[in-house]
């Protein structure tokens, strides 16, 4: 057996560089660009929007007004209430997803090719005649305030807004993007409006199609439904000063298992180190058995079911971050390997084989991600959103494989702060002072 | 060999659309020493997922021993004669795949996702543990702090799920399905090598398990490497019949609070007792499919026209049932009461608006709706060759056949409302439920 995995190895190296998602550049006849991935096979259109912004662009009095507005878009449009729209919604079997974060709101639809048409007059509606009805907006209020409710009684919810808050501060990544319970509570139609007005507007737009569709259905399609969104929106905010010390601090919560947020300062997404930082961070702890924080954690020493780090690199900061869980009389222990290891990749690196073993994984699990047409729409809006260029897919690999173990190391040096190292800890921990 | 284009028959009915969706290209045959396989192509993209399903799931389990389906699947990532601990996930992840594995009542499946060039190497390290795992003690030790710490963090850190857990226990007086798949602490604390093992070699068997390939391979390919890998491994001749204590009648309603200083949002649950969808005979667990469509499966469904919308006593309100199941499954009902609404209020507004739609039949046009969003639903899954043998796994783990799971989207499609109706009424008596209210510690019972 292992002589075998052996060549296999050699024939995966290689293997040419998958990069069969041919990606064509529409631009519409009113001047909206996208990026479209044409595939016949399924008779269907996956599309993805996304307005960059999310929910930083609240006002410090008006947190949630973005995150409400959004849920509140299919919450009726045009001559539809509510009920009336998610009837024809239901009748189409179209889906239209709305989901407000940090840096972006997105819209992500998928219909079928035979009624593209009426479902595309029913979204251009939903878009561009929202009701914000006050039955509707009383109702969603009461679901976000619940929703609110229940995440102030989970642990890890907890934990977020108690490291955001501390990493952030005054910044909007420093609060929720929900909204607080007062904040929510007392924010009025006009607030929505003018959040809706603030989001949608074309400076900001990234669009991804993929499937049954051609470049002028596409352009034509764009146009009906993005062309009369004014050009401007609202500013975005400036960036974030991003300030975390070491140390631990606990948040007292009576329930079984302690729950543990780690991070220190990152790496942004367009800095010539980035995927030096990435291969580090698959190595640490990117998710499989395999990383060091696994391996130490779980395997060794079985403290937790999961441990994970992963970079954070947002439009107006960047933070690197981890998380674990163990009971109340375990996470100590946990804590400690977990800073040990970063202490350890810090000042001794990692090896030859542990990159090798990454970069075979990074570079042969990316083609794994192009699986259905949401998922590639969805990574076509993110890319363009990223700024990357539109042959990255073809290159991406080459850039892992491009990496050598100085780099690593030397990143390593740089980034690893162990001592920076925060542990926000949410439940009753043992020995542990915060 | 049956090369079945699964969905053409679906598209001959007279109703609107699809006439044009094309089929998914679904294989199934069976090797000599008894498994099962099933391949479904798609060549979009060359890549396959590997899955082995084992008919062997928490349900299987021996008295006393509840967790251990699960907790061997962990084990199974532990060393074999040629592997060392460790070393298959190593093995996928420097090809460029990614494995995992699950376990639920009647089944446990592990698989990779993986270029599919890498297809001959999965099978070869998967048939290698179905027979050849060597556990240590210490990986007994290790990897038992581990479920533990997976219970904490799926259970007794979640006051949702403890209360899901006392709900079941309650519903099933007689049937393992009342026993959580993770395991009771008390029982999970005291696994060991024996009832892994014991476990391992009574299951873990070519004719006790299910091979389902999808992606961008060719059914006669996938044919020789399973004969080659599988085909060599001797059927297990003792493997036991699935025999498990059923639930008596129930003839009394059962209620029960769970409260929590860690609830939020307090809500209340119901359950029935239900029948599963069953080989060659689906036609009530179709009708309750629709029904929990009807009742509760969306903004536009009965509980929350009523509750959310009109009477505004709900911030939500749903419904669920899951058809795919060995034995007796549940039909269940949920809503979570608005503000100033209490626990109590939020019920009988429940059983009132369950019993109203019963009495006004099944609106024809809501029923329409939904049965067009299900032939949708086939060429959506078309985009995921994973979720369709996702299906097929599932539903032959747990009692059906090829047959039935090809059957299954007509069988919906002929359902009538008189029907849904009919199988309301025998499912949604008193004497058959469950109701739990999940409460804050502190909250007064109104």
């Amino acid at each position: 057996m292992r002589a075998f995995l052996t060549t296999c190895l050699f024939l995966f190296l290689a293997l040419p560089v998958w990069a069969e998602v041919e990606i064509k550049e529409v631009t519409s006849p009113k001047g909206i660009k996208a990026w479209l991935v044409e595939d016949h096979s399924i008779p269907f259109t996956a599309l993805e929007f996304r307005f960059r912004g999310g929910t930083s662009l609240d006002a410090p009095d008006k947190r949630g007004a973005v995150y409400l507005m959004t849920g509140l878009i299919e919450e009726g449009a045009g001559d539809l209430d509510a009920r009336a729209y998610a009837r024809e919604l239901e009748a189409l079997a179209a889906s239209f997803d709305y989901d407000a974060s940090d840096d972006t709101v997105s819209i992500s639809a998928r219909f079928l090719s035979e009624n593209r048409d009426e479902v595309a007059d029913l979204l251009r509606t939903t878009l561009h005649q929202p009701r914000f009805e006050s039955d509707a907006v009383e109702r969603v209020r009461a679901q976000v305030l619940s929703g609110l409710r229940s995440d102030a009684k989970n642990p890890n919810d907890i934990a977020g807004r108690a490291f955001s808050q501390m990493a952030y501060g005054d910044h909007p990544y420093g609060a929720d993007g929900k909204g607080t319970l007062d904040s929510v509570s007392a924010l009025t139609r006009d607030d929505i409006v003018a959040a809706y007005e603030g989001v949608f507007a074309r400076d900001r737009l990234y669009v991804g199609a993929v499937g049954d569709i051609t470049a002028e259905e596409l352009g034509v399609l764009l146009d009906k439904l993005l062309a009369d969104f004014p050009e401007t929106g609202a500013p975005i905010p400036g960036k974030a000063d991003v300030t975390i010390d070491g140390g631990v601090s606990v948040v007292e919560f009576d329930t079984p298992q302690s729950v543990a947020l780690f991070g220190q300062k990152g790496i942004d997404r367009h800095d010539p180190d980035f995927f030096a930082a990435y291969i580090l961070n698959q190595i640490m702890g990117g998710g499989s058995l395999e990383s060091r924080l696994m391996r130490e954690v779980r395997e060794e020493r079985g403290l937790t079911y999961g441990v994970y780090s992963y970079l954070v690199p947002k439009d107006l900061a960047s933070v690197y971050m981890g998380s674990v869980a163990s009971g109340n009389d375990r996470i100590a222990e946990a804590i400690t390997v977990v800073r040990d290891q970063w202490a350890d990749i810090a000042e001794n690196g990692v090896t030859q084989k542990e990159l090798d073993d990454a970069k075979t994984y990074l570079t042969g699990a990316y083609p794994l991600r192009f699986d259905g047409n949401s998922r590639i729409a969805s990574i076509l809006a993110g890319m363009q959103m990223d700024d990357l260029p539109i042959d990255y897919i073809a290159t991406r690999n080459d850039k892992v494989n491009a990496v050598t173990l100085e780099d690593v190391n030397r990143v390593a040096g740089e980034l690893l702060d162990p001592e920076g190292l925060h542990f926000t800890v949410v439940g009753k921990p043992v020995g542990l002072d915060g | 060999m049956i090369r079945s284009l699964v969905g053409g028959a679906a598209m001959a009915l007279t109703l609107p659309v699809l006439a044009s969706a094309e089929d998914e290209a679904v294989t199934t045959f069976s090797l000599e020493n008894g498994m099962d396989v099933v391949v479904v192509e798609d060549h979009r993209a060359p890549v396959v997922q590997h899955m082995v399903w084992y008919r062997a799931g928490s349900a299987d389990e021996p008295v006393g021993s509840s967790g251990v389906a699960h907790y061997l699947e962990h084990l199974l990532f532990k060393a074999t004669d040629t592997l060392e601990s460790g070393e298959l996930s190593a093995t996928v992840a420097a090809n460029g795949g990614q494995d995992n594995a699950f376990t639920s009542y009647d089944y446990t499946a592990y698989y990779q996702r993986v270029a599919a060039d890498r297809l001959d190497l999965m099978m070869r390290m998967e048939a290698d543990r179905m027979r050849n795992i060597r556990l240590t003690e210490r990986d007994i030790e290790t990897e038992r702090d581990v479920i533990l710490e997976e219970r904490n963090q799926r259970t007794e850190n979640n006051p949702r799920a403890l209360f899901g857990e006392q709900l079941r226990a309650a519903q099933y007086l007689n049937h393992r399905y009342g026993v959580p798949i993770i395991g009771w602490r008390h029982e999970m604390e005291e696994l060991d090598m024996d009832d892994a093992l014991s476990f391992y070699q009574t299951y873990y068997a070519p004719n006790n398990a299910i091979l389902v390939v999808t992606g961008d391979v060719d059914p006669e390919e996938v044919r020789a490497l399973a004969e080659e890998h599988y085909g060599a491994i001797p059927a297990n001749p003792d493997l036991p019949e699935r025999l498990r204590s059923q639930e008596p009648p129930q003839t009394a309603a059962r209620r029960l609070t769970y409260k929590d200083p860690r609830v939020a949002q307090p809500y209340v649950q119901r359950s029935y007792l239900a029948p599963e969808r069953n080989p060659g005979d689906q036609k009530t667990a179709a009708a309750l499919y629709l029904l929990s469509e009807l009742l509760g499966g969306g903004t536009t469904s009965y509980l929350n026209e009523t509750l959310q919308f009109d009477q505004k006593k709900a911030v939500y309100a749903g419904a669920s049932y899951g058809g795919v199941s060995l034995d007796d499954t549940s039909f269940n009902l949920f809503v979570v009461p608005s503000e100033g609404v209490s626990l109590q209020q939020a019920e009988d507004a429940m059983d009132q608006a369950v019993a109203d739609f019963i009495a006004a039949g099944v609106n024809q046009a809501d029923l329409d709706r939904i049965k067009m969003q299900l032939r949708a639903a086939q060429v959506y899954a078309r985009d995921n060759v994973d979720g369709i043998g996702n299906r097929y796994g599932r539903a032959l783990a747990s009692g059906l056949t090829v047959q039935d799971v090809q059957d299954w989207p007509d069988v919906l499609q002929a359902v009538t409302g008189e029907e849904i109706i009919a199988a309301a009424r025998e499912v949604l008596q008193p004497e058959t439920s469950v109701t739990g209210w999940l409460m804050r510690d502190e909250e007064v019972t109104q």
